[in-house]
């Protein structure tokens, strides 16, 4: 083995691996573990009914329709954030870490009384006919919400440590700003946008607590997985619960290891 | 190894210790009381009242640590090692769960008057002033000019109860299962949001002004009208409705280990108590003391017809697993033809 300037691999290595299988490891094989429990033909009626699938499609389609949004407008935050100086700068840095700091219920809450039919913006969408409470779109917007940091603050530093001196070779060598953009900074701000938007994603489909102040609950229509999982824990039908949380673990797994293997590719030049 | 032993020692030394001390008169001992939502304001007068009594009857020092939240999530909560001296839950059911896992001793219910539950309630409807849409019985809840609010069967307590008394409706007048089925598919049609809890539903129709109708609990439904002063909601009595018996009772294992039991047994039948029954009916519950009850007669008026749990599904364990497990009707109603 080459020997490493600073010593120690041992121990750091060691603390790591129990660490995170004191915290990770073990928790998750207890979740694969309970749902073992349940004979294969009663595991597929609860994690296979309509009802469940229903609340998978929305789960992860409202969860990817949010990561996609924040990754045009966290791009964009990201780019004003990191490239301009203005006045008040610092307080917007500071609002963008807002949603990691709020406990979520208070989201939930705030959003449903403001979309609701009487509230601030619910009054002037609702004779739009846009129900934007109680709906998937609600789901979506709280689910915009609560992952708006991830983006923007895994562009951020990259922006900053871009610099200008490639934009303006491109520039000088006759590009247009969109060539520029398209071909200069977009490939290499790539890989950390797909690391951004992976966990913007994971965090919008583990999120249940102001999920269910503004979605209405309504099983096939508007009911987030981790509804059904409480569902499942209030009848202690605790293997029902773990079952769905396990399709959901292999599901969010899935997805961002597809996002890595996106993101690898995106370095291939490097 | 050596440390090991010592700390085992320790702690058993401890555990010896403490049930010890607890008997003593000089220490104030502490009782918690694991129950479910609307009942704070209750078992916050109820917890203080009781530290005066206790403490004149018996010299000793105690105080009542409430702890509220959904019916189901407290009794998980225990489950999961909360040490609860007594539990007052929403559903009989809730206490089974912890009668099969070993903490509390078979045949609880019949350890103290009227099924062990010192106070009842019922199920009835919140509308707005001067009832707009004319809502008198659980027919108009199909209606399809007519919204209802109530919370999601699967994770609230009481809306199990507001199911049932929909459903007890058709059977016990003369309907066939599958008429009750239609009826209550009907009705959860007119609900446009399932909140997870009956606080939450009480919100969504009140603050958030939507639906006609909501199915609340009648101590939930008193207490909104108190606090927005009736110049908004007013309270119908449907023609027959559920009799609700929200049970008490105490956690055996835990006060063994704790050595509280005497004292969770005082709490217990304190709430039998007129002072306690007074309590009862000023938070909008109905007191089992006839007499207390009666006197209480403009906040609570006589129930016209009432069904129970054992009429509708003969015990909560066979409504638990029929009506709302896997595959059970609420499920069935919301699958797809």
């Amino acid at each position: 083995m080459k020997r490493r300037n600073i010593p120690g691999f041992k121990t750091t290595m060691g603390a790591t691996l129990a660490w995170l299988g004191v915290i990770v490891l073990i928790p998750l094989s207890s979740v694969v573990w309970t749902s073992w429990s349940l004979s294969g033909a009663e595991f597929w009626r609860i994690v296979w009914s309509p009802r469940a699938v229903a609340a998978y499609k929305l789960t992860f389609g409202a969860a990817a329709a949010a990561a996609a949004i924040n990754a045009a407008i966290g791009l964009l935050i990201a780019w004003v954030l990191a490239r301009y100086e203005f006045a008040g700068k610092n307080f917007m840095n500071a609002l963008i870490d807002i949603p990691f700091a709020l406990p979520t219920a208070v989201a939930g809450l705030t959003y449903s009384s403001l979309y609701a039919t009487n509230g601030w913006f619910g009054r002037f969408l609702e004779p739009l006919g846009i129900h934007a409470v109680h709906s998937r779109l609600a789901v979506c917007i709280v689910l915009t919400f609560i992952s708006l940091p991830f983006v923007v603050r895994t562009l951020q530093p990259v922006f900053e440590d871009l610099g200008t001196e490639a934009e303006e070779a491109a520039h000088s060598l006759g590009a247009s700003r969109w060539q520029t953009f398209r071909l200069v900074i977009f490939p290499s701000i790539l890989p950390a946008l797909l690391t951004g938007v992976a966990l913007a994603f994971a965090r919008a489909v583990g999120e249940y607590g102001s999920v269910v102040f503004v979605s209405g609950n309504l099983p096939m229509k508007t009911e987030i997985a981790p509804l059904l999982i409480m569902g499942q824990l209030e009848n202690y039908n605790f293997a029902g619960a773990s079952a769905i949380a396990f399709v959901l673990l292999v599901a969010s797994f899935a997805i961002n290891g597809g996002i890595n293997l996106l993101s690898k590719w995106s370095r291939r030049y490097e | 190894m050596k440390f090991i032993g010592y700390v085992a020692i320790a702690l058993l030394a401890g555990s010896l210790l403490l049930p010890a001390q607890a008997q003593d008169k000089k220490d104030p001992i502490t009782l918690t009381n694991v129950s479910y939502d609307p009942t704070r304001e209750l078992y916050k007068d109820v917890g203080e009242q009781f530290a005066k009594y206790y403490q004149s009857k018996t010299g000793q020092r105690v105080t009542v640590s409430n702890s509220h939240g959904g019916s189901g999530a407290q009794a998980r909560a225990v489950l999961g090692g909360l040490k609860a001296d007594v539990v007052t839950l929403a559903l009989a059911s809730d206490i089974e769960a912890l009668e099969d896992r070993n903490l509390i001793k078979p045949g609880w219910q019949a350890k103290f008057p009227n099924n062990s539950s010192p106070y009842v309630s019922t199920i009835v409807f919140l509308v707005r002033k001067g009832n707009p849409r004319n809502v008198k019985t659980w027919n108009d809840l199909t209606r399809t000019d007519v919204s209802v609010i109530t919370p999601n069967p699967k994770t609230s307590g009481g809306a199990r109860w507001n199911f049932l008394a929909a459903w007890g409706f058709i059977t016990q007048n003369g309907g066939g299962e599958k008429d009750a089925t239609d009826f209550v598919k009907k009705l959860f049609e007119r609900v446009p949001v399932l909140d997870t809890g009956a606080r939450g539903s009480t919100t969504t129709f009140v603050q958030k002004k939507i639906g006609d109708v909501l199915i609340a609990w009648e101590n939930e439904a008193i207490l909104a009208l108190k606090e927005e002063g009736g110049n908004l909601l007013e309270v119908v009595y449907p023609e027959q409705t559920i009799l609700a018996e929200p049970p008490v009772a105490i956690v055996d294992k835990v006060v063994d280990q704790r050595g509280t039991r005497a004292a969770a047994e005082e709490f217990i039948k304190y709430l039998y108590t007129d002072d306690a029954q007074e309590l009862i009916a000023k938070w909008g519950y109905r007191p089992s003391n006839a007499a207390i009850l009666e006197k209480h007669k403009d906040t609570l008026p006589p129930f016209k017809k009432l069904f129970t749990i054992k009429d509708v599904a003969g015990s909560w364990r066979e409504a638990q697993k029929k009506f709302f497990g896997d595959g059970g009707v609420f499920d069935q109603i919301y699958q797809p033809r």
